[in-house]
């Protein structure tokens, strides 16, 4: 058996390999430390998390999580020194590189894979547990979103029964898992925002309970909404948190009651989208169970900027870049539906990558309900490194090939789409994981966006 | 021309993006001057005789796949003339595994099947998960490749008889082992491949459709060729990943 090593002794290791992973230009070193951690030391995660003197919250979810966790950053920073991977590092080593550097930290504040979360959250002891919604993603990567929500079971019957489950009652596989334990619920409660059907990528059609198709009386984004069994009666659990009054303001805000046991009071967030409101309320509760007051939770809402990739504006030069990151059907189709809201640009460039962290398997591409935004788009610029499939998925939608550019070199396509962005304009970029990492490299390394890491400090 | 299609459960088999082939299938026909009509046939609806010129089975989760299961297996029957009458059939995924004889699960338990393909599935410890290219020959001396993505802990087992749809020049397979992808039996085509799989091997699409304007007047229709240059460039992507990073079945 390896002796082990002094937890001092792994974390300078540790903390010199960050240093010489930036030195040598292979990025922010925000995972290859707590890689090396974890080889050197596999309990230090947990030790060092025992030493935050308030402990750690984690949020988790399919979509949304970076900005889930960004919100409670805003909404607890004027209070709290946090240590939180807010560069997206979200598996054990990046919450591992975030502990390293987490000197003089009160609260530990972590967005966590989905995938990766029993493991991270079993080592971390959470005091708190936010879970946002899950989505289809990936299958050849998470395996069927069954298996991962029945992963989810097991580890909330593991924590602490102190530890607070703050869980998204408008998806039926996640509400269940706060009820009958110390627990806060959030949904939406707008059905003037609602549709009675789902769409073509809704995933949780099916009872929990009994296998029979659920009812909605509202279905508010993919399968999250107001549903009922009507076979045995499995609902929707009552709402401890909830947003009403709903105003979307195109691409610039959406406004709404944030409404619990206390009252009520108008939030009116700078982020597009109905799934933002989710993304919102789940910031909220989490902040609130970690002791967060009702004005600190409405002025952070109302201070936040975007996530990085996730609505984000960055100007460049005379123009101004969008970029709104597609992971899966159900984040995609919200992208989608907020553009169209807002006012659909002619133009936009689509990115797809096919590396590990994007999905190698591209199929999900075509569960996307893309219809209403080629609709009215003129143009179409297609790159990645599966550009040819994304035209694919264009053409057979019906839109003109003569009217898709297939470049599958980011450079070259975000060029080509600037020049085609008249001054004073802005474009629209909708890529995915890796290609959105890319895309903000290549705006930085022309000096118009810090890179990830520096952003994150 | 009018050409039917029964699309069978698409309310619970259409995990990888089964309505890409679908879109493939009904453009494709529409640039030829016919028209596709698709229709719905779900649980406890009767696959009416002759009604269908091409018959589509999607892929679902383990849940989906177990929800339909007993009703494919009463549509058994009805299924198996309607290929004897010479309809089409593409089945992608648990699609393909629904019309063997039956799925055997972890535990031991059977699903049954259409018993329309020769074959059955027994489930496994890994998943076969990856890029795949196949080699396949649908009339004789035409060679062809098909590219597509797998994900299936399922091995299927080719019984006595039936014919593979392609050999496996990269990926997994059926079964990780036989070097053998897919079932094949006269108009009836089985296979793990989405990806989808019609877009980026429209050859398959146009061989689908001939088959199934066959079924309607008697003689396989000659298409004339489209403008294919993204399909194929899709295509050679793919391959490329295939034989970079497909699985790696013995042979």
């Amino acid at each position: 058996m390896r002796p082990r090593l002094p937890l001092a002794a792994g974390v300078a290791a540790a903390r010199a390999a960050g240093r010489l992973s930036r030195l040598a230009g292979a990025g922010g070193g925000t995972t290859i430390p707590g890689k090396l951690l974890n080889v050197l030391d596999p309990s230090a995660v947990g030790r060092l998390a025992s030493q935050l003197p308030q402990g750690s919250a984690i949020v988790s979810a399919t979509n949304g999580k970076t900005t889930t966790a960004a919100m409670v950053a805003e909404i607890l920073s004027p209070q709290l020194r946090l240590a939180h991977n807010s560069a997206g590092a979200n598996l054990l080593s990046g919450v591992a590189s975030t502990l390293l550097s987490a000197n003089g930290a009160d609260l530990g504040l972590f967005e966590v894979d989905e995938a990766a979360l029993p493991d991270v959250a079993g080592r971390l002891r959470p005091r708190a547990l936010c879970l946002g919604n899950l989505f289809r993603d990936q299958l050849d990567r998470y395996g069927e979103l069954e298996l991962v929500a029945e992963r989810w079971r097991r580890l909330v019957g593991d924590l602490d029964p102190d530890a607070w489950v703050v869980a998204n009652a408008d998806d039926p596989q996640v509400g269940d898992l706060a009820r009958d334990r110390k627990g806060v619920h959030f949904g939406v409660d707008d059905p003037r925002h609602g549709s009675s059907g789902l769409q073509h990528a809704a995933d949780s059609k099916w009872c929990v309970r009994c296998g029979t198709p659920y009812e909605y009386a509202a279905a508010y984004v993919g399968h999250l909404g107001d549903y009922r069994c009507p076979a045995c009666g499995h609902a929707r659990p009552p709402l401890d948190l909830s947003a009403r009054a709903i105003e979307l303001d195109g691409l610039n805000s959406v406004s709404f009651d944030l409404v619990d046991e206390h009252g009520s009071m108008r939030v009116r967030l700078p982020l597009p989208g109905l799934y933002n409101v989710y993304n919102a309320l789940a910031a909220a509760a989490l902040a609130g169970v970690l002791g967060a007051s009702r004005e600190e939770i409405r002025s952070g809402l109302e201070r936040f900027s975007a996530a990085f990739g996730r609505f984000e504006r960055i100007p460049v030069g005379e123009r101004s870049l969008l970029l709104l990151l597609i992971k899966n059907p159900a984040g995609a189709n919200e992208v989608v539906r907020t553009l169209v809201a807002g006012g659909t640009p002619s133009l936009a460039v689509i990115a797809l990558n096919d590396a590990i962290a994007d999905g190698r398997d591209v199929s999900w591409i075509w569960d996307v309900d893309f219809e209403p935004l080629f609709e009215r788009l003129d143009r179409v610029v297609a790159t990645g490194e599966r550009a040819a499939e994304l035209a694919l998925r264009c053409k057979y939608s019906g839109f003109a090939e003569d009217r898709i550019e297939v470049m599958p070199d980011l450079d070259a396509a975000l060029d080509r789409g600037l020049e085609l962005t008249p001054a004073g304009g802005e474009l629209c970029v909708l890529p995915t994981y890796t290609a959105m990492l890319r895309l903000r490299g290549i705006v930085a390394e022309r000096g118009y966006v810090k890179p990830y890491w520096e952003r994150a400090a | 021309m009018k050409i039917s299609v029964g699309h069978l459960y698409p309310e619970y088999l259409n995990i990888y993006a089964d309505r890409g082939n679908i879109a493939v299938l009904s453009r494709r026909a529409e640039w030829r001057g016919h028209t596709l009509e698709v229709q719905a046939i779900g649980m406890g609806d009767a696959v009416a005789a002759g009604a269908h010129d091409l018959l589509y089975v999607g892929g679902g989760q383990d849940r989906e796949q177990a929800l339909v299961s007993r009703d494919i297996a009463g549509k058994g029957e009805a299924l198996r003339q309607a290929v004897e009458a010479g309809a089409a059939v593409l089945a992608v995924c648990g699609g393909y595994q629904l019309l063997g004889h039956f799925y055997r699960d972890r535990s031991g338990a059977e699903l049954p099947g259409a018993g329309v393909l020769p074959l059955h599935t027994v489930a496994g410890d890994r998943r076969m998960i990856g890029d795949v290219l196949l080699e396949c020959e649908l009339e004789p001396g035409d060679r062809r490749t098909i590219a597509g993505f797998e994900n299936h802990a399922g091995r299927t087992i080719l019984e006595d008889g039936a014919e593979p749809l392609g050999r496996v020049v990269a990926g997994f397979g059926n079964d990780g082992e036989s070097g053998f992808e897919g079932c094949r039996a006269g108009r009836v085509v089985g296979t793990y491949l989405h990806g989808p799989l019609l877009p980026r091997n429209p050859w398959l699409a146009d061989w689908l459709l001939a088959q199934a304007i066959a079924h309607r007047t008697g003689a396989p229709a000659i298409f004339e060729p489209l403008g294919d240059a993204l399909e194929d460039e899709a295509h050679r992507v793919a391959a490329a990943r295939a034989r970079s990073r497909g699985g790696r079945g013995a042979r």
